[in-house]
């Protein structure tokens, strides 16, 4: 076999060159050791990307196995594009979660939609039409100069992506918090329906079986967006990777999703992934590998954007909306009429071979002949040593002062950006298109129905970096604890996750340790739910200049509702209904939007009783089921007084409540606390025996009654006596205020 | 009777369109195809929502020049009856075969939401089983849907009853904040002279089902329906 060769004008390969494509002295002569030669430049090139942290999860890959994959539900677990759960009725729900930080970072408008549509991408690639979409954004304080800008862009590439591809975005969180002030998050998501049997995969097969691209032209953009942006932290240079940065076209990836659905009906698709991170690179090595076979591709045949590209451009380019499809022999032409008809490009450019070699031809000559598995599955996976920082709680800003008033303090949470209303957000998505969504963005999950059947699912996203800060596993529990509780709010018993893990450099023993420790409560916390996890992404770096971001572990969970027309919203909806306030433990202000707002004293979370917030789970899904309670909501964001006034907040005729404390319930920790589950739930009186019965049953805690009331004033105990109004103004108000859109 | 949905490359409300047809209101309703010059014997063509070629120079003006669009400017000529909704509705300003233009909202963003439409006229095919000022609950899904048109001619659309409908307050009273996107006159709806083509923003056909919107959309199709008969 003849050596590939080095084109005229390439740099020589040597140590300086391999480290500023971010491989190390150890990375480089590894290559050199597999090969038992100096790569070429194009090969240095592959090399850098399918070695990245972003393509090879060096760092996380040991520790992601600990995470519970298997379930009876479980139709597809981690390993492809996407995960998949068997939801009934002959229907898989495919999902999963993905970051975009550090492109939204740069270029937030790009960032942001580019995020999205490579998420939507995961999905459809699976066979799955996508049907709702979720987004988890971070952005640093509103005192920071560039956080309007930030939110702006990355709201309005959102919208602008999403809007045009016609999947609803249903569902979200926003934070706001100096944390983030230079390395903002952006995580988003997407969930997409396909009849069982019809599920697709990445898994090359057939020896001999064409190889086609399909989608929009290779152009110059993306080029190492994942080893150089996406694996390195920010400094003062990074705003010149602005050009590893994608442009999304989300047009183009409407045509893509008929066709690639329409194609997937023929069946004459072995298997299809994504041209994601690495675009041609890793789409091509790596469904070989999953099939233990080889591929050739011929880069002159590559639709392209401008003539000039070299193959190092082609092979690393991460222009969007372009996917890559083994197909069966003898039927390319029938593929290449599907895709004619959407005015998409369907190109011959390679063979599956039995080689287990990936090679590239560019001009007639071999570029690029490396082992499948150099690239793949023998790419370095680390051990890195993980070590608790000296002092585990971060500083935390004690009580100011004497401490606010009930009135004070409730009036100020609403305003508080991260508690207040994101309308201004939503409002600008479609969440309705596809006509599926029964409980639309704003509340605690979003439920959609899945037409022809009774089915629902249940979607939420949740984080808690604060929490995370003081302790990253006890934090991580509770973010699973959470998104569980929203779902079963809605009347959703959880059935799977997808998590994106934020973390900072893994280099550093302490960020190890956060990671470690993140994924040991997401193990734990989601095997009490039996919630496997399916799918997911790890970013790390999300570091600017030696400061971290605090551990931000996302959560996206999915649940099943056996008939969607149980589902539960959160606003109250009859005067004279009982009110109830049910929960799982005593909720603390350490890590409380409260104490961020006024400091607090409180610097321990305790310990998690994972038991009982499952039973919490059950008994709401159960409650929901038998039909029982009209409204339930999520205490979050600051904590019961926040929710039971949310619940109030029923934007058709705004009502009220009036709650009578068990005694001794009324300290700043219970009104204002978080981090335990607690719940507002409000039914008709007659149901009230029952449920009570059902909730001490399960151990929980029914810490205040009351009722529903016509006349839109909020009592709680003798502590708080607001109007209604007010506060939903200012919680209406506060984000639009903030962003200077009044 | 017989209804037919063009899909253009971009359109999204197509398949809802067609859902609310035939799942919910029981109607024969087949899918058209943008580079098709047949109506497939539709009694009603609907131009859906969407993002036609990604209205990527301006809303639906690259998809006024699909071949269908021929076929279906002879069909409204010929007096048959012709929505658009959304997107459809900037198609048919584009092909002229409705007055005015949209252009950006006021607030120069994307609103997803419920809005109160008042029937401003109830005496044409397309608000027919409705009354006179009746108010109608829809949402609305649009970046570009402030509706202008010069003001001598928007008189004479007055005059002549082409403004069907209108936004207005939950209580039906007029009110600059219930105007969204800011169009001229608050005005989400308007049909040709001769009152057999429709356009508006807001969606009818994602308010049909009691838990997705309600149902008031129904109204507008059930007008088309008794027209057609």
């Amino acid at each position: 076999m003849s050596a590939p060769v080095s084109l005229p004008g390439e740099p020589a390969v040597d140590l300086n060159l391999a480290a500023a494509h971010g491989l190390t002295a150890d990375e480089f002569e590894r290559i050199v050791s597999l090969l038992g030669r100096a790569p070429t430049y194009t090969e240095l090139g592959v090399f850098s990307v399918m070695w990245s942290e972003h393509c090879s999860y060096k760092s996380s890959r040991r520790h992601l196995r600990m995470m519970p994959s298997r379930g009876a539900r479980v139709v597809q677990g981690p390993g492809e594009n996407a995960g998949a759960i068997d939801v009934g009725d002959g229907w898989l729900a495919v999902f999963k979660i993905e970051s975009h930080n550090h492109p939204s970072f740069i270029e937030p408008y790009q960032g942001a939609a580019t995020g999205v549509g490579g998420i939507l991408r995961d999905i459809f690639t699976m066979g799955a039409r996508p049907v709702a979409s979720m987004d988890s954004l971070k952005f640093g304080s509103f005192d920071h100069p560039r956080t309007r800008y930030l939110l702006s862009g990355v709201v309005g590439g959102i919208g602008g992506y999403g809007n045009c591809v016609g999947v609803p975005t249903v569902a979200g969180e926003t934070m706001f918090d100096s944390a983030y002030d230079g390395n903002i998050l952006v995580n988003a998501f997407c969930l997409g329906l396909v009849r069982r049997g019809e599920l697709l995969s990445a898994r090359a097969s057939g020896v001999g079986n064409p190889v086609l691209y399909v989608g929009s032209a290779t152009g110059r953009d993306g080029i190492h967006g994942a080893s150089l942006l996406a694996s390195a932290e920010f400094d003062a240079s990074s705003e010149a990777k602005r050009p590893t940065v994608q442009v999304g076209d989300p047009f183009t990836e409407k045509l893509l999703i008929e066709a690639c659905l329409e194609a997937a009906r023929t069946g004459a698709i072995v298997a299809i992934q994504d041209m994601g991170a690495a675009g041609l690179t890793s789409s091509s090595s790596e469904m070989a590998a999953r099939g233990g076979l080889g591929a050739e591709l011929d880069l002159d045949r590559i639709p392209l954007r401008e003539p000039g590209l070299t193959p190092y451009e082609i092979l690393l380019s991460e222009s969007q909306e372009r996917m890559l499809i083994v197909a069966e022999r003898g039927r390319v032409a029938e593929l290449e009429r599907i895709f004619a008809k959407w005015d998409l490009h369907a190109v011959e450019i390679g063979r599956v071979t039995d080689g287990h070699r990936w090679q590239v031809r560019s001009g007639g000559k071999l570029v690029a002949d490396l082992p499948v598995a150099a690239l793949t599955d023998e790419a370095p996976q680390y051990d890195r040593l993980a070590k608790a920082p000296a002092k585990t709680i971060p500083a935390i800003a004690p009580a100011r002062g004497a401490a606010p008033s009930a009135r004070e303090a409730i009036r100020a949470l609403m305003a508080s950006p991260n508690v207040a209303s994101k309308r201004w957000i939503f409002r600008q998505y479609d969440s309705i298109v596809q006509g599926n969504i029964v409980l639309g963005p704003g509340g605690d999950a979003a439920v959609l129905r899945i037409k022809g059947t009774q089915r629902g699912l249940a979607l939420a996203v949740d984080s808690n970096p604060r929490a995370c800060a003081i302790d990253p596993y006890l934090g991580a529990v509770a973010t699973v604890c959470e998104a569980a509780i929203n779902l079963a709010a809605a009347g959703a018993r959880p059935a799977g996750i997808s998590n994106c893990l934020n973390y900072g450099n893994p280099e550093r023993p302490e960020i190890m340790w956060q990671f470690i420790r993140g994924v040991e409560g997401i193990r734990d916390a989601a095997l009490a739910f039996d919630a496997p996890v399916v799918s997911g992404n790890v970013s790390f770096y999300n570091e600017t200049e030696g400061r971290a971001i605090p551990p931000t572990p996302t959560i996206a969970m999915v649940g099943v509702l056996e008939d969607f027309h149980r589902r539960v919203p959160q606003f109250f909806s009859h005067p004279g209904h009982a009110v109830l306030v049910v929960r799982s433990g005593r909720p603390h202000l350490a890590a409380s939007e409260y104490a961020a707002l006024f400091g607090s004293d409180e610097a321990e979370l305790g310990p998690i009783d994972l038991g009982r917030e499952r039973r919490l789970a059950d008994a709401l899904v159960d409650a929901a089921q038998a039909g029982l309670i009209r409204s339930c909501h999520d205490a979050s964001d600051g904590g019961l007084a926040v929710a039971v006034a949310e619940a109030c907040f029923n934007l058709e005729s705004l009502l009220g409540a009036e709650l009578t404390l068990a005694p001794g319930f009324d300290t700043a920790s219970d009104l204002f606390g978080e981090g335990r589950s607690t719940v507002v739930l409000s039914a008709p009186s007659e149901n009230v025996g029952r449920l009570t019965e059902g909730f001490k049953a399960a151990g929980l805690e029914i810490v205040a009654g009351g009722r529903v009331t016509g006349t839109a004033r909020l009592r709680i105990g003798s502590v708080i006596d607001e109007d209604v109004l007010e506060l939903c103004e200012i919680y209406e108000r506060a984000l639009p205020g903030r962003i200077g859109d009044r | 009777m017989k209804w037919g949905v063009v899909t253009f490359p971009g359109s999204l409300d197509d398949r809802d369109t067609l859902h609310a047809l035939s799942d919910v209101m029981g109607q024969e309703a087949v899918a058209l195809w943008h580079k098709d010059e047949t109506l497939a014997g539709a009694q009603c063509v609907v131009l859906p929502g969407g993002f036609s070629y990604g209205d990527y120079l301006r809303c639906g003006a690259i998809a006024r020049f699909s071949p269908i669009m021929k076929s279906i400017a002879r069909f409204a000529a010929e007096g048959g009856l012709v929505m658009g909704i959304c997107n459809g509705f900037q198609i048919l300003c584009e092909a002229h075969l409705l007055p005015g233009a949209l252009t950006r909202n006021r607030s120069l963003s994307f609103i997803c939401e419920g809005v109160t439409l008042r029937v401003e006229n109830s005496k044409t095919p397309f608000t027919r089983v409705a009354r006179a000022g009746e108010l109608l609950r829809m949402p609305i899904k649009h970046g570009e849907g402030l509706y202008v048109a010069p003001e001598n001619e928007l008189r004479d659309m007055e005059e002549r009853g082409q403004v069907i409908l209108r936004y207005v307050a939950a209580d039906g009273s007029e009110s600059e904040a219930a105007n969204l996107n800011g169009s001229t006159r608050a005005i989400a709806g308007v049909a040709n002279q001769r009152f057999n083509v429709f356009g508006l923003m807001p969606h009818p056909e994602y308010a049909v089902e009691p838990m997705l919107g309600g149902t008031d959309g129904r109204r507008i199709f059930e007008s088309i329906i008794e027209s057609a008969r």
